[in-house]
């Protein structure tokens, strides 16, 4: 599903972010990327949904080449990834349902239908009922929820998050967690960036450990 | 298809939702592009009357052929007779020498004078209306050439000089306002540009979330775009009705002005046609200064 090949990340400013990282993971596979900050994390699952683009190396997606993907293509390419962030990246000013719709919108999925996909996301992230509520009105956890009913809505075979329970307090970063899990369970490939490493002892997955821009472990 | 178009509509009426949320400055741009919209509109309907006006005006075009004066009435008779043959020609009116000669000692006063004289000075004359197709500063000047190479004819005067000193300022007019209405063409498309520029400045968050979840450049462009082309609407609305206003303030006065005159000239104000294709083009101008900025700027957008 995933293929780092020799990757090097060197940002504008000079600073060498990935040194050489190289790592598969498979389909159906429930992955972490751990590591302090500034190992490289953030830059994976950005070269990930390209937000941006190798200096050196190859990464593969689904078998396919991404320095092939030209911008012009990068839109349709992220509609088939789902991605949660740190910091939810909600439209404060649109209520939940609005947001968990937005890439049903931008894929051009007619409304009758989209109604029926929000509903059954909410659920999925036990927000049902929260549709007509606007994300500031939700607790940090709640908002994460809503993130991840984002970007799962449109049934992606790849979902990312870039550590989605950096602000959450144990318990409900457990549930997060947890949440993520049982989407790998039907089938969902998943990738977590996180430092948490008490956190991710608790589930059986493939960890790959970053320090200093290369995989270490 | 039909899930296309709904979403067009729907974002259609979306982006007139947004821009009705802010009423200030979306009444403050729509009234810039009246403005700019309405003076260039304003001129043409002027110049547009000033046409109609002088079109009827081609009596002005008369020729006066004046005979030699060895040629008697019968030659003037029969050079009328000829020339009423042209095709070119529309009317020709006789005056003689005797008339000629009467009617200048009535109106000049100089009866007593005129009576010592022992032969009438004056020769007979001809006045030669062109047809209306020949009405033009070069068909007048062709029957002048044409007439004062026949026999028997001394001068043809022809006093278009005024007509065409007229054309040609009309013809300046013309491109002036083609000029203005270019300029401020020009400056409604910078106006809606920055606009939405603005505007997109304002939603660079969202537009940064939309990018990220997989719309295209295009997709996010589409609420701008629809928002040019409602100011583009609202502001030539707003021309138009200024027009209409300026039209019927003004009628009157210049009616009255121009019975003083004699004439019973009225101000004519945009047609329907003129108006709607206003419409359209300031909804053109509108779009395209949208699609400028929001090509630009949205690129410019990029998730980190």
């Amino acid at each position: 599903m995933i293929h780092f090949d020799q990757v090097h990340k060197r940002y504008a400013n000079g600073r060498e972010a990935l040194a050489g990282v190289s790592f598969k993971i498979e389909q159906g596979e429930f992955a972490f990327l751990t590591g302090h900050s500034g190992a490289g994390k953030s830059s994976i699952l950005k070269l990930i949904a390209l937000i941006e683009r190798p200096t050196r190396g190859q990464v593969f997606i689904d078998n396919q080449n991404t320095s092939a993907v030209k911008s012009g293509g990068i839109a349709r390419f992220r509609q088939s990834i789902g991605v949660v962030f740190q910091d939810h990246k909600l439209l404060h000013d649109r209520p939940v349902a609005d947001n968990v719709a937005l890439p049903l919108i931008v894929a051009g999925i007619a409304r009758r239908e989209i109604d029926k996909r929000v509903r059954a996301a909410l659920d999925q992230v036990g927000l049902l009922g929260k549709e007509k509520s606007r994300p500031l009105e939700l607790s940090t956890g709640e908002q994460q929820r809503v993130g991840i009913a984002r970007a799962i809505i449109a049934k992606p075979a790849l979902l990312i998050a870039d550590e989605p329970t950096g602000n959450l307090d144990p318990d409900l970063a457990l549930e997060i967690m947890q949440l993520f899990s049982r989407f790998n369970e039907v089938g969902v490939t998943v990738v977590i960036a996180t430092h948490d490493v008490h956190l991710i002892e608790r589930f059986d997955a493939r960890r790959i450990v970053l320090e200093g821009g290369r995989v270490v472990a | 298809m039909k899930t296309w178009l709904a979403r067009h509509a729907q974002t259609l009426v979306g982006s007139l939702g947004r821009i009705v949320h802010h009423p200030f400055a979306t009444a403050m741009t729509i009234a810039v592009i009246a403005v700019a919209l309405a003076l260039p509109l304003f001129l043409n309907v002027l110049l547009q009357n000033t046409r109609t006006a002088t079109a009827n005006w081609n009596q002005a075009f008369e020729l006066s052929v004046y005979m030699s004066k060895k040629a008697g009435s019968d030659r003037a008779e029969a050079l009328a007779k000829q020339l009423r043959s042209r095709p070119d020609v529309a009317a020709v009116r006789v005056i003689s020498a005797d008339q000629a000669l009467a009617e200048f000692r009535e109106s000049s006063g100089f009866g007593k004078a005129l009576d010592l004289l022992e032969t009438n000075p004056l020769p007979n004359t001809l006045v030669v209306t062109p047809s209306v197709a020949a009405s033009t500063p070069e068909g007048t000047a062709t029957l002048k050439t044409s007439i004062g190479a026949l026999a028997d004819v001394d001068t043809v005067q022809l006093d278009t000089e005024w007509v065409q000193r007229l054309h040609a300022m009309l013809e300046v007019l013309t491109r002036v306002v083609w000029l203005t209405g270019g300029l401020l063409g020009l400056s409604v498309v910078l106006v809606v540009g920055n606009t939405i520029r603005l505007d997109i400045l304002n939603r660079q968050a969202e537009i940064e979330v939309m990018k990220l979840v997989g719309a295209t450049d295009g997709f996010t462009r589409r609420p701008f775009l629809y928002s040019g082309v409602w100011y583009g609407l609202g502001g030539g609305l707003g021309a138009v009705l200024a027009v209409a206003i300026a039209v019927t303030a003004l009628d009157k006065p210049l009616a009255r002005l121009a019975l003083l005159y004699g004439s019973p000239f009225h101000l004519e104000g945009l047609r329907f046609g003129a108006a709607v294709r206003i419409l359209g083009i300031s909804v053109g101008l509108g779009w395209l200064g949208s699609w400028i900025a929001a090509t630009r700027h949205i690129r410019a957008v990029e998730p980190t």
